[in-house]
């Protein structure tokens, strides 16, 4: 049970006393400031002499209200007096909260500010997109600049250590794939054609994009998180200073790595895609395993395949430039990694998925549909 | 919240002000961090109404031991009281009494990023107080804040946007919100310049002074353990090798104690101290040439 601050009002010849009691502590008050804020009348005297204790918080409500009526204070105790003395030479007009502007203003400040920041984004990318690839040419230049062991490091991270998550990915997609596309083409009595539908939609497709999708949200996001990270702790200004170019040391690895790996995941997805998709054949069409793997190799064209691995690399770079990108925007506080982090996840899935529909167009008008 | 609510409100614990003479009683403490040890067989007591410097080299666990106190770090053995409840071994819901009669200052200030330095400091006030108001609540923060020595304006800044100096004032705001009896500075001078750090001491003592706190200062300053400890704490193997008053310290003729106190940096600051003193800048007899402000 709590002990409360509580007041009483006694008139006497037409002026009004406010005698407080009990503890006048930050744990007590809470009762008693908006009593003392609702009060009307003007107060004369405000009485302390039957408060037990006293802290700023308190000392800070009844100065308040003394000030508030132009009161005199009685009774005050001596720690009382130094705390009201205090807390009154420490007050201030300050704003608590960063005002805001109304809302008919907000809104389209907001857009506008969006619109700015996505034109600046774009502009930025191509800026940093341009630093890497002089970065790259440097260290072509300069071979002594490169970070073999950086680059085999993610290598590792961005690949080996992805597979088994693709691979349990592709294979369930595969399956999906056979078995949806197996009771749709049964309508015709071409269930046969449930080989050309998984080799042909994976090696194109489905394969790369859904590799690119896993690598943004687990290496994209990674990229963003640890450069990020380490632009808030000055890790990167240090490198600076110490005269390793960030670009080289950290960018150059990691992107080298996406554009290298992406396309050995891609094709391992489409391969063990094309096994779950065989599994489901020999299950619930009744064509044996290794029929299925046999008949892939006659509907497939060799083109299939190609489309895939051109289009891998290029989506790997999409991911691992705007992973770095939004890691070195980085500043400030640490909800910026979170944001950037999401931002590097959502912009490359967002442009990868753009970019395959135009490959999809212009690999058809060239005549490998 | 305008209103308050009475049911949820009476669950907190009651605050009293502590009235034994010692906040904090650490007894036989041990915590090690896989093999490496950190403390072995510590005692140490901290009086009511004192500022004790903790000092030791680094690596000592200085740190460690502001952490184990406030239950960041769980030891090994031993007992830690703070204000006469052990809470190495206590339940959550029992340390919550005792949470909200201290504040913690760290290093870097620890301030959350994503509010303003007012938020910040509310932030104790509404986990803890639920029924004050809002208008209230934004009263109270523009004072803490020029409490901390912060400039009026800096209410509603955001940590990013505050030098180092000003991190630490806010954290003291922060630390300060909900009138403690116990106050946690850890390296609060660390990073300032000289005089930054100088108007930190003052500002501490005073504090400290006006609202009767208990103060736990780890520091590295000797400027600050001259000018406003009453009583200095080192750690040194394992323990705490020694407590008192600096000329204490140096009669226990303790090698490590001898050359922190006897080092050129120590004369310096021993000297800027009696200058201050002749000057009468600080008061003489008040702090540590006394062999005990407390008189036990």
């Amino acid at each position: 049970m709590r002990e409360w601050a509580e007041h009483s009002i006694h008139e006497a010849g037409g002026s009004l006393t406010v005698a407080i009691s009990g503890p006048l502590r930050v744990s007590s008050i809470g009762k008693l400031d908006p009593q003392l804020r609702a009060m009307e009348e003007p107060v004369q005297t405000v009485d302390l002499s039957e408060v037990t204790e006293v802290d700023t918080v308190g000392a800070w409500v009844v100065q308040r209200f003394v000030e508030a009526n132009n009161a005199t204070v009685v009774g005050a105790s001596e720690q009382a007096r130094v705390l009201m003395e205090s807390v009154r030479e420490a007050q201030s007009s300050a704003d608590v909260k960063r005002p805001r502007l109304p809302f008919f203003t907000r809104v389209p400040e907001f857009t506008g500010e969006k619109v700015v920041h996505w034109f600046q984004g774009v502009y930025g990318m191509f800026g940093f997109l341009g630093a890497v690839i002089i970065a790259f040419f440097g260290t072509i230049r300069h071979p002594g600049r490169f970070r073999g062991l950086a680059l085999v490091r993610q290598m590792e991270m961005v690949g080996v250590s992805s597979l088994p998550i693709i691979g349990l990915m592709s294979f369930l997609i595969g399956i999906v794939i056979a078995q949806q596309g197996a009771v749709q083409l049964q309508q015709f009595g071409a269930e046969t054609l449930t080989v050309n539908l998984v080799g042909r939609i994976t090696l194109r497709e489905l394969g790369v994009l859904m590799t690119a999708i896993m690598v943004a949200g687990r290496s994209g996001s990674a990229f963003a998180a640890q450069i990020g990270t380490m632009k808030l702790t000055e890790e990167v200004d240090a490198m600076r200073t110490i005269g390793v170019a960030p670009i080289e040391a950290l960018v150059l690895p990691r992107i080298l790595a996406a554009v290298l790996m992406m396309p050995l995941l891609g094709f391992f997805s489409s391969v063990v895609a094309i096994i779950g998709g065989a599994v489901i054949g020999d299950v619930m069409l009744g064509i044996p395993f290794l029929t299925f793997l046999a008949r892939i190799q006659e509907v497939v064209p060799l083109h299939d395949f190609y489309v895939g691995m051109v289009k891998a690399p290029v989506f790997g770079l999409i991911v691992a430039v705007s992973g770095c990108h939004q890691g070195m925007l980085v500043k400030g506080n640490a909800e910026e990694v979170g944001l950037r982090t999401t931002q590097a996840v959502v912009q490359a899935i967002f442009m990868v998925i753009v970019l395959d529909a135009f490959f999809a167009v212009f690999f058809t008008e060239i005549g490998w549909g | 919240m305008s209103t308050p609510a009475p049911a949820e409100a009476e669950d907190l614990p009651e605050t009293e002000r502590f009235e034994g003479e010692y906040p904090i009683r650490i007894h036989d403490l041990r915590t090690s961090f896989g093999e490496q040890v950190v403390h072995e067989h510590l005692d140490l007591e901290v009086r009511r109404g004192e500022i004790l410097g903790v000092v030791g080299g680094s690596g000592t666990g200085k740190s460690v031991l502001m952490r184990a106190i406030i239950g960041l770090q769980v030891p090994d053995e031993g007992t830690i009281e703070v204000f006469g409840q052990d809470i190495t071994r206590a339940e959550p819901d029992e340390v919550i009494g005792v949470r909200n009669r201290w504040g913690v200052l760290f290093q870097g200030g620890a301030l959350f990023s994503t509010l303003t330095v007012a938020e910040n400091v509310q932030v104790p006030l509404k986990q803890f107080y639920p029924e004050l108001s809002q208008e209230l609540l934004d009263e109270i923060a523009r004072y803490k804040v020029v409490f901390g020595g912060l400039p009026e304006d800096a209410a509603n800044k955001y940590p990013s946007e505050l030098s180092g100096g000003m991190r630490k004032r806010a954290g003291l705001a922060r630390a300060l919100a909900l009138d403690p009896e116990l106050l946690f500075l850890d390296e609060p001078t660390a990073g300032l310049d000289p005089i930054a750090a100088a108007k930190f001491d003052d500002l501490t003592r005073e504090l400290a002074d006006r609202l009767g706190l208990t103060v736990f200062l780890i520091t590295h300053d000797l400027d600050t353990l001259y000018a406003i400890c009453d009583r200095v704490a080192v750690l040194a193997d394992h323990k705490v090798v020694g407590v008192g008053t600096i000329p204490e310290l140096l009669e226990s003729g303790h090698p490590w104690i001898e050359e922190y106190f006897n080092g050129p940096r120590a004369r310096a600051a021993q000297g800027t101290h009696k200058a201050a003193l002749a000057k009468g800048t600080a008061e003489a007899g008040k702090y540590l040439d006394n062999t005990d402000p407390q008189g036990s």
